[in-house]
C-alpha cells in the first residue's frame, strides 16, 4: 500500500490512537485501586505527621483511629454536619464552592491524653495546586506541626514546602494576636518588618509558592473559627 | 543489513553509538538539545539523576518503537506518531510507579511533563530512530541519555553545592544556623550560599562555560 495516501495515513492514525488509547485505559483502570489505597494512606500519614507521629504509610493506615478520635464535617457557621464522611471530603472540587456551601472537615486527635485540631488545608502554588494539614494545640491557636505536599512546584524552589525543614518553621506560631483576632501565619522574606509569632521564612526562588501557602493557610483556618469560638 | 554480512553486537560502529553522545556529539552541549530540562531541573543532584533514569527508559523504549515502526509510520504524520509514543511511555512508567512504587512517583511527578517536551526525545527518533535499525538505536538512546546525565549532574553538582551548601540532600559545607555562632563548618566563619545559584540563568551560565570548557579541550568541536 502506498504510505504517502491519504488512506494509509488516516487508517494509521485511527489504529495507533485506538491502540494507544485501549492500552493506557486497561493499565489506569487495572491499576486504579492500587493508587487509590496509596493516596488514601498517604493522607492518614500526613495526618499524623502534623501531631509528631511519623511512621510508614503502611502503620499509618493501620494506627490512624488509635489517635484520630474524632472526624467531623463542618458547616460554615460552625456547625457539625453529621451527614458528611470528612475523611472521604475532596477539597479540591469543595474549594470550587461558596464559602456557605462548602463542608469543612476537621480531625480531632488525642496524643499522650492532649487534644489536637488537625486542620486539612488546599490551595495554588504556581504551577499547580498544594495541600497540607495543620494542627492545633488544645488552645486551638499555637501550631504543633504542619505539612504541606504540592502536584508540580520547581524542585529545590518552591518544591521545598514538603521538606521538614520549611514545614518545621510553624511549629509555635500562633494564629490569634493577643486580642485574640485571627491574623495567621505568613511567609516572609528574611529581615522583612514582621510578627514572629505570626510569621516563617519564605524559600528563596519560590516567592509564589510561598505566598500561596500563606495564603491557603489564611483563607482554610479562617473558615474553622466560628467551630473553635463556640466549642 | 544483508545476512552475509551481519555485524557485530558491539562493533566499532555501534560503540560510536555509545560513546559520541559523551562528548563529540553531547546531546545538551553540541546538538543544544534538552535544555530546557537541564535548567530546569538541575537544582538538586538527587532530583538530576531521577530524570536521568526517567529519560533514558522513555529514549530506549522509545527509540526501539519508532524504529520498529520506521516502516509503517506515514511520513506526513511522523512527528505527531512519535509525539504519541513519547506521551504513552511517560503515562504508562507513571501510572505503574504510582501503583506500585509511590515514593519514586512522588519524587517524578514534576518531571513526567519535561520529560514529553524533551527535545532530545523527539531529537533522536526523527534524526537516528526513524532510519536505523532496532538494536542500533537502543544503544543510540542509552548513548545519548548518558550524555544527557552526565551533563545534568555536573551542572546540578554546582548549582546543589553552591546554591544550597549540599549534595544529594546532605549539608556537606556545614550546617548554617540562625546566627554564626550555631553555625558550623565553612557557615562558621562567614560563608554565605549563593542564591543565585538556584535561578534558572545561572544554569545557563553554567551550561555555556561547560560548552565552552569542551570546545577549548575538543579540537573536532572548533568551527573553521
Amino acid at each position: 500500500m502506498d504510505r504517502n495516501s491519504n488512506m494509509y495515513t488516516f487508517v494509521f492514525a485511527i489504529v495507533m490512537v485506538i491502540v494507544v488509547a485501549a492500552a493506557l485505559a486497561f493499565t489506569a483502570t487495572t491499576l486504579k485501586p492500587l493508587q487509590a489505597e496509596n493516596v488514601r494512606q498517604e493522607k492518614m500519614q500526613n495526618i499524623l505527621s502534623t501531631i509528631g507521629i511519623n511512621i510508614t504509610r503502611k502503620e499509618a493506615s493501620e494506627q490512624f483511629s488509635q489517635f484520630v478520635k474524632q472526624e467531623l464535617a463542618l458547616n460554615s457557621d460552625g456547625t457539625v454536619n453529621e451527614q458528611v464522611d470528612a475523611f472521604k471530603i475532596e477539597l479540591m472540587k469543595e474549594t470550587k464552592k461558596s464559602a456557605g456551601e462548602q463542608a469543612f472537615p476537621l480531625y480531632i486527635a488525642q496524643k499522650e491524653g492532649k487534644t489536637f485540631y488537625i486542620i486539612p488545608l488546599f490551595g495554588a502554588g504556581l504551577w499547580k495546586e498544594i495541600w497540607g494539614y495543620i494542627a492545633l494545640d488544645e488552645d486551638k491557636n499555637t501550631i504543633v506541626g504542619a505539612s504541606f505536599d504540592h502536584a508540580g512546584e520547581t524542585a529545590g524552589l518552591g518544591a521545598e514546602i514538603n521538606q521538614s525543614w520549611y514545614e518545621d518553621q510553624y511549629i509555635g506560631k500562633t494564629i490569634l494576636d493577643d486580642d485574640n483576632n485571627f491574623v495567621s501565619v505568613v511567609a516572609v522574606k528574611a529581615g522583612a518588618i514582621a510578627d514572629p509569632k505570626h510569621s516563617v521564612d519564605a524559600i528563596s526562588g519560590g516567592t509564589i509558592t510561598s505566598d500561596g501557602v500563606s495564603l491557603m493557610i489564611e483563607e482554610r483556618l479562617g473558615n474553622y473559627l466560628p467551630y473553635f469560638k463556640n466549642n | 543489513m544483508m545476512a552475509g554480512e551481519k555485524e557485530a553486537l558491539f562493533s566499532q560502529k555501534n560503540k560510536r553509538l555509545l560513546i559520541d553522545p559523551l562528548n563529540d556529539d553531547n546531546p545538551v552541549t553540541v546538538q543544544v538539545l534538552g535544555i530546557c530540562s537541564a535548567l530546569a531541573i538541575t537544582v538538586q543532584l538527587k532530583a538530576a539523576v531521577v530524570m536521568s533514569i526517567a529519560v533514558m527508559f522513555v529514549l530506549v523504549f522509545g527509540n526501539l518503537i519508532v524504529s520498529l515502526l520506521r516502516n509503517l509510520i506515514p511520513n506526513r504524520i511522523r512527528i505527531i506518531v512519535q509525539l504519541i509514543i513519547v506521551a504513552f511511555l511517560v503515562i504508562l512508567v507513571d501510572q505503574v510507579l504510582k501503583a506500585y512504587s509511590y515514593d519514586v512517583s512522588k519524587q517524578l511527578s514534576v518531571f513526567v511533563g519535561l520529560i514529553i517536551t524533551n527535545c532530545i526525545i523527539m531529537g533522536r527518533f526523527e534524526a537516528f530512530a526513524l532510519g536505523n535499525g532496532p538494536w542500533k538505536s537502543i544503544l543510540d538512546g542509552v548513548g545519548n541519555t548518558i550524555g544527557y546525565a552526565a551533563i545534568l549532574i555536573i551542572v546540578s553538582f554546582f548549582r546543589e553545592l553552591f546554591g544550597a551548601g549540599k549534595l544529594w540532600g546532605f549539608e556537606v559545607l556545614g550546617h548554617k544556623g540562625k546566627t554564626i555562632a550555631e553555625s558550623t563548618g565553612l557557615y562558621h566563619y562567614g560563608y554565605e550560599n549563593n542564591g543565585f545559584m538556584m535561578l534558572a540563568p545561572m544554569a545557563l551560565i553554567t551550561v555555556g562555560i561547560l560548552i565552552w570548557y569542551q570546545r577549548s579541550k575538543n579540537r573536532k568541536l572548533i568551527e573553521e
